[in-house]
């Protein structure tokens, strides 16, 4: 894969989010993948320490079935927008990448809107060809402070 | 904005027997005036020892909108000291946690004060002498406020006049020892971070919706209702996912919720799930269970946990579940605004299950990102902005409303009766000094 190939995917993960297709974007995932946010700075552990968000496909599948029901709390429905940074390689082997994007995401919903910025790290893998993501983690510039409901994907 | 302040008829008109008026909500003099009387004259939860092991470690926070700092002294004891310098007033200590070494001291002018609040020094002195000084409030340091610690949970009570501890909780405590002694060891431990979760709403909808249990099958059956379906089609045996063993009881049906039982206390406290509850079938550690049976014996370990309490309510700042070992703290801000603090605690002696099942279950309903926690706050931001109308002046609390139930001190009924919330409404009257 060449970094063109990375920052694209990347680029596509999020516009997949921003667009509500969910299907596409749970498909990104390997099996065993995750979405984790963590609650501290260089929270070492997700099993053992409370995150904001941690969660294998069962769960990602979950959150996009409760959305499409439209739930009491989307009513108004909430609509993201991710801005990026071009994403930097930090690690790389033939057959598998660690990149780290800053980010900007507003999530609207009514009347209000929410901004939240920090950085994601994506550990993508090749399988059968094409990348999956193995881990997405969104580290939040804010993830200590008091947070009102984020009820879409970061 | 001094429309109840002194009037105590038109405070108490605000209750009836099985109703509240819409005001207790919406009104900013009626958050004034729940600080100062309600919430400074009742035990408000501050925090755990574990957090301030060592002498000088100290936790801030506010508790009726006033700053505290709870710090452990050097014979081991815990003080809640007014986090607000005696000179010109300053918050004295900024950061959430950490030690101060033997004096707290005030970043503007230096005076300093020891962990007992007591002033330790003050620069050029001497300017003092010749005036009132050693007379007046300020030469009285940071003054602590009563302080009670029951089994390592730290409250505090702003007013020197005020219910005494064990009088304040009496039977409800019972709650806080189911949770402490699922610890073989008989200890428990904060750990793992706390979630802080921002509500744009009155703090006691919250307090309300925890023993209201005709909600979770409407609210949460996007979430709990998913989860259900999700699993469907998956044979008995199948190993259950944390996640799903947590969510689906969530989806149980109004008789599920009925038969758990309520039971209400003085003073405002109550729990559901007096029966079982929603964390009754999670899976059984056989190698925990005899721990626990060798450290309590067979009759008390098979009562520890037999006993699933759903939620007990410490009126008004404290809602704890032994069953899974976390809390939640209600830090009011506004009328309109609340902070909500979800803890987790370790059993000491217990396997890391128990932390992980613990970890999953606040981050799975107590976190901003929670796909329960979203919709109980919608409701609560549905049920703020409907207030905001006339029309309808009262909140209805007509479910299962019997006359003696008035007075009652320890009463269990059926698990859907809104008796918890008039309960603390009860309470509400006789702190706000409406009766």
């Amino acid at each position: 894969m060449t970094e063109p190939e990375i920052t694209r995917f990347i680029y596509r993960e999020a516009r997949l989010l921003d667009e509500k297709r969910w299907d596409a974007w749970y498909e990104l995932f390997t099996e065993d993948g995750h979405y984790w946010v963590p609650l501290t700075r260089s929270q070492p552990d997700a099993e053992m320490h409370t995150s904001l968000a941690y969660e294998d496909k069962l769960l990602l599948r979950l959150r996009i079935e409760r959305l499409r029901r439209r739930p009491p709390s989307q009513h108004p429905e909430s609509w993201s927008q991710h801005v990026l940074q071009a994403p930097d390689i930090e690690a790389a082997d033939d057959e598998s990448w660690l990149t780290h994007t800053a980010f900007h995401y507003a999530e609207a919903r009514g009347d209000a809107m929410q901004m939240l910025t920090g950085v994601v790290l994506h550990h993508l893998v090749r399988q059968d060809g094409a990348l999956r993501i193995r881990l997405k983690r969104v580290d939040l510039l804010n993830c200590d402070a008091a947070l009102p409901s984020i009820q879409l994907f970061l | 904005m001094n429309r109840y302040r002194d009037d105590p008829a038109a405070l108490r008109a605000l209750v009836r027997d099985d109703a509240v008026h819409r005001a207790l909500y919406i009104d900013p003099e009626i958050f004034q005036l729940e600080m100062e009387r309600l919430w400074a004259r009742t035990w408000i939860y501050v925090g755990h020892t574990s957090q301030v092991p060592t002498p000088g470690d100290y936790i801030t926070c506010d508790i009726a909108s006033v700053p505290v700092l709870m710090i452990r002294q050097s014979d081991a004891t815990i003080s809640v000291l007014r986090n607000r310098c005696a000179h010109k007033g300053a918050k004295i200590v900024s950061d959430w946690s950490g030690n101060t070494g033997r004096f707290i001291r005030c970043p503007y002018h230096n005076w300093s004060y020891r962990t007992d609040g007591s002033i330790a020094a003050i620069p050029l002195r001497q300017g003092y002498d010749g005036t009132d000084f050693a007379q007046c409030e300020a030469a009285r340091g940071l003054r602590p406020v009563a302080t009670e610690t029951y089994r390592g949970f730290v409250f505090a009570r702003l007013s020197e006049d005020g219910p005494d501890f064990k009088a304040y909780f009496g039977e409800s405590l019972s709650s806080i020892d189911y949770m402490v002694h699922r610890s073989p060891e008989g200890e428990i431990e904060i750990a793992g971070g706390v979630l802080r979760y921002m509500h744009d709403s009155n703090w006691k909808m919250f307090v309300e919706n925890l023993n209201d249990t005709m909600h979770p099958m409407a609210a949460h059956e996007s979430s709990a209702g998913t989860a259900k379906e999700l699993w469907s089609g998956q044979p008995d045996h199948a190993p259950k996912p944390m996640a799903i063993e947590q969510l689906v009881p969530f989806a149980g049906s109004y008789e599920f919720f009925d038969k758990m039982g309520v039971r209400v206390f003085a003073n405002g406290h109550s729990y559901s799930g007096v029966h079982f509850s929603i964390h009754s079938s999670y899976a059984a550690v056989p190698d925990y269970e005899a721990a626990m049976r060798r450290a309590y014996g067979e009759a008390r370990a098979k009562d520890i946990l037999g006993t699933v309490r759903h939620n007990t309510v410490y009126y008004p700042s404290l809602t704890i579940k032994g069953a899974i070992q976390t809390i939640r703290v209600v830090r009011p801000i506004a009328v309109d605004k609340t902070l909500l603090e979800s803890w987790s605690f370790r059993l000491k002696g217990a396997p890391d299950i128990f932390f992980k099942r613990n970890v999953t279950y606040t981050r799975l309903i107590n976190s901003p990102m929670s796909v329960v926690g979203h919709d109980d706050q919608q409701c609560y931001r549905l049920i703020q902005e409907g207030l905001a109308a006339g029309g309808n002046e009262w909140v209805s609390l007509h479910r299962d409303y019997r006359p003696e139930e008035r007075g009652a001190r320890d009463l269990t009924v059926n698990g859907t009766s809104e008796i918890s919330m008039r309960n603390q409404f009860r309470a509400w009257v006789s702190f706000m000094g409406a009766t």
